[in-house]
């Protein structure tokens, strides 16, 4: 069995599902860390019992979430060795010791200072605790910078030398790190992170104002989820224009990719909305398109000439159809995001933020809106890198390893049922616990001033940490 | 005088292995024991006891792997691909215990699922590393850059008994990691464990340590050769030193004892396993030197790791520091 299947092909497909699934965690938690960060200043500076109460609610789908990161991320970095284990021989001098780092910096901050976040409150107190949970956050922002890094550079590689043995060695590192579109993708990402986790924070919100279950809560969620769409949306459709500009620079056939462009436009090209890429005919069939905006876009002039993918050897071609496709669902969530941003200021303007019921309904199906675009982006610039993984450089032909295609195979499938069942199990759980916003303890209190005894009657479901700032925490089970 | 940064590298990824074998494994030992443990009341506890660092004791794995290809690129190209099957196994076996530190609280109905999983992902892992070393000690062939060998090589009787070497030796962590923060019948039963594979142990590293001169003419040469012969006496009897306490420990219910005694064992077995193959890297194709990346590479992650790694020695020292003593059976926030 599986003799007759290409072991490149099944590398790149298992490297593909590992790290769609692997991404899913730290878009998820890189904006969580800091959110949870955030409640907690807002407890120790407010005293008011909703941010800690908050605070708990989120800490327990946080370390599920990291969970499932960290064990989704130890197999990325060993994937490297077992099926791409050229490309480490060739690349690991200059991407190897920046990934050194990311451990060094990061994943033992993070790692270190999550056990006293999650279980420490009462043996460390609150300055203590929240010193832990700003580490953790910090860690993840460092952990996404080094990352980012390695991955820019084979973007678009800089600062580097070969050596007699075919390797990649690095001359500046510097121009290593700060390669042309690390500033971009650094910003892209973490931007989207923290748009990731304000909808999914907002729709978690939003879902409980439908239910009346603990309006406090939920209204305080729903408001600052809200707060960080409206600003930060826009911000991200800004950045990411920047983005594509940078990478019409530096990897002019990822855009051409992007945009369908088969052919080259010596008069203003058209931006095609939508289309079906047709690249045996090399063209795109049943093309929407408006005349000359793409080169407005692109260059700011309605008659700049773009070049397209004629202008360049077949052999090198990125697949269009993917990079074509996850383009555009990822621009449309992000245009669907600046809208529920715009709409709910509209109606924080209104008053009207906590009773708009479709309004409401709107952010509950945006929840996983952010997922949606981190996947459709990272595979835009993933496949629109095609054919190489050191860009320009090495082909990914070149970097596979040894190894049989049965055995990658047989592990292909092994992840595949593992990752199912054991990520289908732990996205069961977060819902759940996300269902599960004990109910607001007393009505009156809803709106109440800060309460300072330490001791709150404990619904049944139980997940409520009482506590004060002085640490004097109790416990749920 | 010139700096041997391979050498220095060499030393630091063994240190980080090191940590994480002694780290890893007596939570990896824990949950190894799980099936011993039957009421839900000693496993809540037993898990509550490695859960605040557990992650931080894999992550020395992360620094293993990923400082393996940062320094010693052609290593990791040649090790990860020959040991493909016990890898892939232990990442799944991982996969399974991590997510049970966190699922096994979120269900009632699913909770076995879970304990299983806890249990079954640590025996994998477990057992995986052990063939994964002892395919690195009976030798990977190579060509040119590339490992040289098919997808079943690593399946050998040395690597079976490796692997179970290092399963009963994680079991004898585990169990005396819960003699030193457990109580109560929990400890006592503990204790009979670690009795038991205590003996087991030092019975798995004989028959290991017998074995593997005899794979190698190197290693031959090695243990019994001069001037490394030494260590071929002293380090038994370092071990047999170790055993003594051990024993003593445990009989005399020393709460910390036993445990720093079986660490000591693992350093020595470590430690034998490093004399046997310095300077190899890959056994016996490609020493440290061939397998080094550039000195641009290597130093400036070296200014990285000297000033981090105490840095980091002392935060996770704090944190295991707040979790000290023993382990109070109703905290965990969960
Ligand atoms: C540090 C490096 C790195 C990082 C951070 C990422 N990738 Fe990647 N990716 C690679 C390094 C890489 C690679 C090793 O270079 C691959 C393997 C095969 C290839 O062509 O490039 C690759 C391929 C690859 C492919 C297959 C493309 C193809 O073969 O046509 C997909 C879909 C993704 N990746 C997806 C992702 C996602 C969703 C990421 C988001 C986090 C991501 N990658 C981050
Ligand atoms: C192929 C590339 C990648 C590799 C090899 C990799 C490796 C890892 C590893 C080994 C861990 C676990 C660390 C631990 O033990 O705590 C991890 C977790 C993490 N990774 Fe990645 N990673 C990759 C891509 C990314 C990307 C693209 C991002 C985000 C921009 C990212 C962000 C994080 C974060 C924040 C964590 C912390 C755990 C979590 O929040 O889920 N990683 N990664
Ligand atoms: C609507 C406006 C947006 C535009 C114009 C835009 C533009 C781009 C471009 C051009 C790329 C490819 C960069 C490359 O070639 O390397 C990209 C990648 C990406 N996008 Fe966007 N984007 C937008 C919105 C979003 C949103 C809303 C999210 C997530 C919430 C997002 C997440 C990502 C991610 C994760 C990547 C891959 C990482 C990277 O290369 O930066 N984008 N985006």
């Amino acid at each position: 069995m599986f003799e007759n299947f290409d072991a490149a092909l099944l590398a790149r497909i298992q490297f593909a599902f590992t790290m769609s699934f692997h991404i899913i965690f730290p878009a998820f938690s890189i904006g969580l860390a800091s959110y949870l960060a955030v409640l907690e200043a807002l407890w120790l500076w407010k005293k008011d019992q909703v941010y800690l109460d908050l605070f708990n609610f989120w800490k327990t789908i946080f370390a599920v979430a990291f969970g499932m990161g960290v064990v989704s991320g130890i197999v990325m970095s060993y994937q490297f060795g077992t099926n791409w284990s050229v490309f480490s021989d060739k690349a690991g001098p200059v991407i190897g010791p920046l990934m050194g780092y990311e451990v060094l910096t990061a994943f033992f901050l993070e790692a270190g200072f999550l056990g006293v976040m999650l279980f420490g409150l009462n043996r460390v107190g609150p300055k203590l605790h929240f010193l832990a949970t700003g580490m953790v956050a910090l860690g993840t922002l460092i952990s996404a910078t080094w990352i980012l890094a390695v991955n820019s550079w084979m973007q678009t590689p800089a600062g580097f030398g070969m050596n007699e043995a075919g390797q990649f060695v690095p001359l500046d590192w510097f121009e290593v790190i700060f390669n042309p579109s690390f500033p971009y993708r650094l910003v892209h990402m973490v931007l989207a992170a923290y748009l990731t986790t304000a909808f999914v924070v907002g729709a978690v919100g939003a879902f409980h104002l439908l239910e009346n279950t603990a309006p406090r809560r939920s209204r305080t969620m729903f408001s600052m989820a809200m707060w960080m769409a409206t600003i930060v949306a826009p911000i991200q459709i800004i950045a990411g224009d920047f983005h594509g500009l940078n990478t019409l620079e530096h990897q002019p056939a990822k855009i051409m990719a992007m945009e369908g462009h088969y052919d080259s436009h010596p008069d203003g090209a058209p931006l095609i909305l939508f289309g079906i890429p047709n690249s045996a005919e090399k063209r795109v069939d049943y093309a929407v398109e408006i005349p000359k905006l793409s080169s407005l876009i692109l260059k700011h002039d309605l008659n700049a000439p773009l070049a397209g993918l004629d202008s360049i050897p077949e052999d090198l071609h990125p697949p269009v159809g993917i990079v074509f496709w996850s383009f555009r669902v990822m621009v449309a969530v992000g245009f669907a995001m600046l809208g529920i941003g715009l709409w709910s200021l509209w109606s924080r303007y209104r008053g009207t933020l906590d009773s708009n019921d479709w309004l409401h309904r709107a952010a509950v199906l945006m929840g996983p809106a952010g997922f949606v675009a981190v996947l459709a982006g990272w595979i835009t610039t993933e496949v629109g890198r095609q054919p190489y993984t050191v860009y320009g450089e090495l082909l990914t032909a070149q970097s596979i390893s040894p190894v049989e295609a049965p055995a990658v195979a047989s592990s292909l499938i092994a992840f595949i049922i593992v990752y199912f069942f054991v990520f289908g199990a732990g996205t069961f759980y977060i819902l759940r616990l996300m269902r599960r916003l004990p109910r607001d303890p007393l009505p009156d209190l809803d709106d109440g001033p800060i309460r300072t005894s330490g001791i709150m009657p404990g619904p049944a479901a139980g997940n409520i940490h009482t506590g004060n700032p002085k640490g004097s925490a109790g416990h749920g089970h | 005088m010139d700096i041997d940064l391979a050498f220095i590298w060499a030393g630091i990824i063994a240190f980080s292995v090191l940590a994480y074998v002694i780290l890893d494994g007596f939570d990896l030992g824990v949950g190894i024991l799980f099936p011993f443990f039957p009421e839900k009341h000693d496993r809540d506890v037993m898990m509550n006891s490695v859960a605040p660092v557990w992650d931080g004791n894999e992550t020395w794995l992360v620094l293993g792997g990923g400082g393996l290809m940062a320094v010693f690129p052609l290593a990791y190209a040649i090790v990860m691909p020959a040991l493909y099957a016990p890898i892939i196994a232990m990442l799944l076996g991982l996969i399974f215990r991590g997510v049970a530190f966190e699922y096994r609280w979120r269900t009632r109905r699913g909770e076995f699922l879970w304990n299983w999983a806890f249990a079954g992902g640590s025996i994998l892992a477990a057992f995986s590393q052990g063939l994964a070393l002892g395919a690195l000690v009976q030798g990977i062939p190579v060509i040119g850059r590339a490992y040289a060998g098919s997808w079943w090589d690593w399946l050998t009787p040395f690597s079976i008994a490796t692997g179970f070497a290092i399963l009963i030796g994680y079991a004898l962590l585990g169990s005396t990691w819960l003699v030193m923060k457990t109580t109560g019948a929990l400890a006592e039963k503990a204790r009979r464990i670690a009795l038991r594979t205590c003996f087991a142990t030092i019975a798995a590293m004989g028959v290991v340590s017998l074995w593997t001169p005899f794979l190698k003419p190197l290693y031959l040469e090695r243990w019994f050769g001069w001037p490394t012969a030494i260590f071929s006496v002293i380090v038994p009897l370092l071990v047999l030193g170790c055993f003594v306490l051990l024993l003593t420990g445990i009989r005399g219910k020393r709460d910390a004892q036993p445990f720093l005694a079986a660490l000591g064992l693992f350093v020595l077995g470590f430690a034998g396993i490093g004399i046997s193959f310095y300077p190899f890297i890959v056994p016996t194709s490609v020493t440290i030197w061939d397998a080094a990346a550039p000195d641009d590479s290597l130093i400036f992650l070296l200014v990285g790791a000297l000033i981090l790694v105490p840095i980091i020695l002392i935060y996770t020292g704090y944190a295991y520091w707040v979790f000290r003593g023993k382990v109070d059976p109703e905290e965990g926030y969960h």
